[in-house]
């Protein structure tokens, strides 16, 4: 029997990366998975491919910002599936400037979905998991949110308010048997890292190498099961020990 | 994903009781051979009774001693490799709470107890035990820190400085080993209850400590005391492979008691 057999987990961002990382995984361990994306092309050909392999997936395309839109995740994941146990509150963009030469356009959209996209998802998850007597959320923030570095400002300054985001909706919710935890991943392989930048940030990383994506799906997986029934309002840091130099 | 410990030899001290009996139970139940280290040789027995009654083919080694006594450090160490060929993972756990009392009467004496058990100790694991994992060029370590060792707690001069020191010892060794393949974390763990806060609790009141207990986890998010079992979940998870770029980290597990302040 797998650590989340018969649990509904929506996924947003759910179409490739840590997210569709976190889906494989999660449909291995007996999920059922709603995958939430901008990306439609993306998202039906995973869903197509979960399905094949036996697996209950449903894509639901959603801007995160938009308040109606996520509310139509969770009312098509009802619709489908009976309820949501898990959340994995993980779309998020992020860009590098000079603040200096920063748009407000783009500080504001950077905020606007790493930050107000992640309240709004992980509001409707409450407003679920309430009705229901309980469930986990899983929030991306990022090791920018415990740390600085320059030419990100947008960027980490919505991570560091999901951090802070995160210990405050755990405290809220404790008792009403919703945990709420944040992934706060490293240097991944991802294709968001420049191909000549990964040597270099693989040799400032103290194991010297650059994370995984299906790392950090092990991870959120812990985070999201019974496993971790006594933690909430923890951003876990898996950076290979990148925040602790 | 049952038995991420198949063929893994899994070291535990403080194993007689608390979180390092819970732990072996854990990791026991998903295949690893244990080498279990306590200062008191039966609680190492109840321990090896208990893992046996859910892992009865497991293969467990015990081992006595005073991880204050840097030897007796060296020698379970020695003994688990010598038995065993290979240290795959290393729970450096055993701890005192000490006494409770104000700074100005704590006492050079019971800090120094504290200090030699809970810093020194953990102190002495890694040193015996990383030298092993750096030249088979693998291995996971989690020390045990407390809530105690990332918050002010009160009338506990000696555990909060023993404990912010694995922390510290923790960080720095996580940094040193990372580049062998070797990860190291640290946990703190809040309000469990075992049987070292069952005594903290009666040095309060000896008479009425469950009601003291009730009290004590009244400002905690999830008004309850974990248990053992689930602090077990957790290092079962950060000592698996599961776990391998998490490192140089401390991770509460506390019911969110340590996110308030």
């Amino acid at each position: 029997m797998g650590k989340l057999q018969d649990k509904v987990a929506v996924i947003t961002g759910g179409a490739s990366g840590i997210g569709a990382a976190t889906a494989r995984l999660f449909v291995s361990e007996g999920a059922k998975v709603v995958l939430v994306d901008l990306n439609e092309e993306k998202g039906k050909a995973f869903e197509s491919e979960l399905k094949a392999l036996n697996a209950d997936a449903l894509f639901v395309k959603a801007n995160i910002t938009s308040e109606e839109e996520v509310a139509n995740i969770f009312t098509q994941t009802i619709e489908k599936f009976g309820k949501v146990d898990i959340v994995f509150n993980n779309a998020g963009i992020g860009r590098v400037h000079p603040t200096h030469e920063l748009d407000y356009a783009e500080w504001r959209q950077t905020v606007n979905v790493d930050l107000d996209g992640v309240f709004l998802v992980a509001r409707e998850a409450i407003r679920e998991m309430l009705k229901a007597g309980g469930g986990a959320i899983v929030n991306t923030a990022s090791m920018y949110g415990w740390v600085g570095s320059p030419g990100s400002a947008a960027y980490n300054a919505a991570k560091g308010g999901v951090v802070n985001l995160t210990r405050s909706i755990a405290l809220e919710y404790a008792e009403q048997n919703i945990r709420v935890n944040a992934l706060c991943p490293g240097f991944i392989d991802t294709p968001i890292i420049p191909e000549e930048s990964k040597l270099a940030l693989a040799a400032a990383t103290p194991v010297k190498r650059l994370g995984k994506a299906e790392e950090m799906a092990k991870a959120v997986l812990f985070l999201a099961s019974d496993d971790s029934s006594y933690m909430t309002g923890n951003s876990l840091t898996v950076d290979g020990g990148y925040t602790a130099q | 994903m049952n038995n991420r410990f198949d063929g893994k030899v899994v070291l535990i001290t403080g194993a007689g009781s608390g979180l390092g009996q819970a732990s072996a139970l854990q990791i026991a139940k998903e295949g690893a051979k244990l080498a279990l280290v306590d200062l008191n040789a039966a609680s190492l027995e109840e321990t090896k009774a208990k893992v046996l009654e859910v892992a009865p083919d497991a293969e467990i080694l015990l081992i006595t001693a005073n991880v204050a006594d840097e030897k007796a450090v060296e020698n379970y160490v020695n003994e688990t490799v010598a038995k065993f060929g290979k240290i795959d993972s290393f729970f450096n756990n055993a701890g005192i709470e000490g006494k409770q009392d104000l700074t100005e009467d704590f006492g050079l004496d019971e800090f120094q107890k504290v200090v030699s058990v809970n810093l020194n100790g953990v102190f002495y694991g890694l040193k015996h035990v990383l030298k092993v994992m750096r030249e088979q060029g693998f291995g996971s370590v989690v020390n045990t820190a407390s809530v105690g060792g990332i918050r002010g707690v009160g009338n506990q001069s000696g555990y909060a400085a023993s404990k912010h020191g694995v922390v510290g010892l923790t960080r720095n060794s996580g940094i040193e080993y990372g580049q062998y393949g070797v990860s190291i974390k640290a946990i703190a763990p809040g309000a469990i209850m075992t049987p070292m806060v069952e005594g903290s609790l009666k040095q309060i009141d000896a008479d009425n400590w469950e009601e003291v207990g009730k009290q004590f986890v009244e400002p905690n998010p999830m008004k309850r005391f974990g248990k053992p079992e689930e602090v077990g979940y957790l290092v079962a998870f950060l000592l698996s492979d599961q776990a391998n770029f998490i490192n140089a980290t401390v991770i509460p597990i506390d019911g969110g008691q340590s996110y308030k302040y």
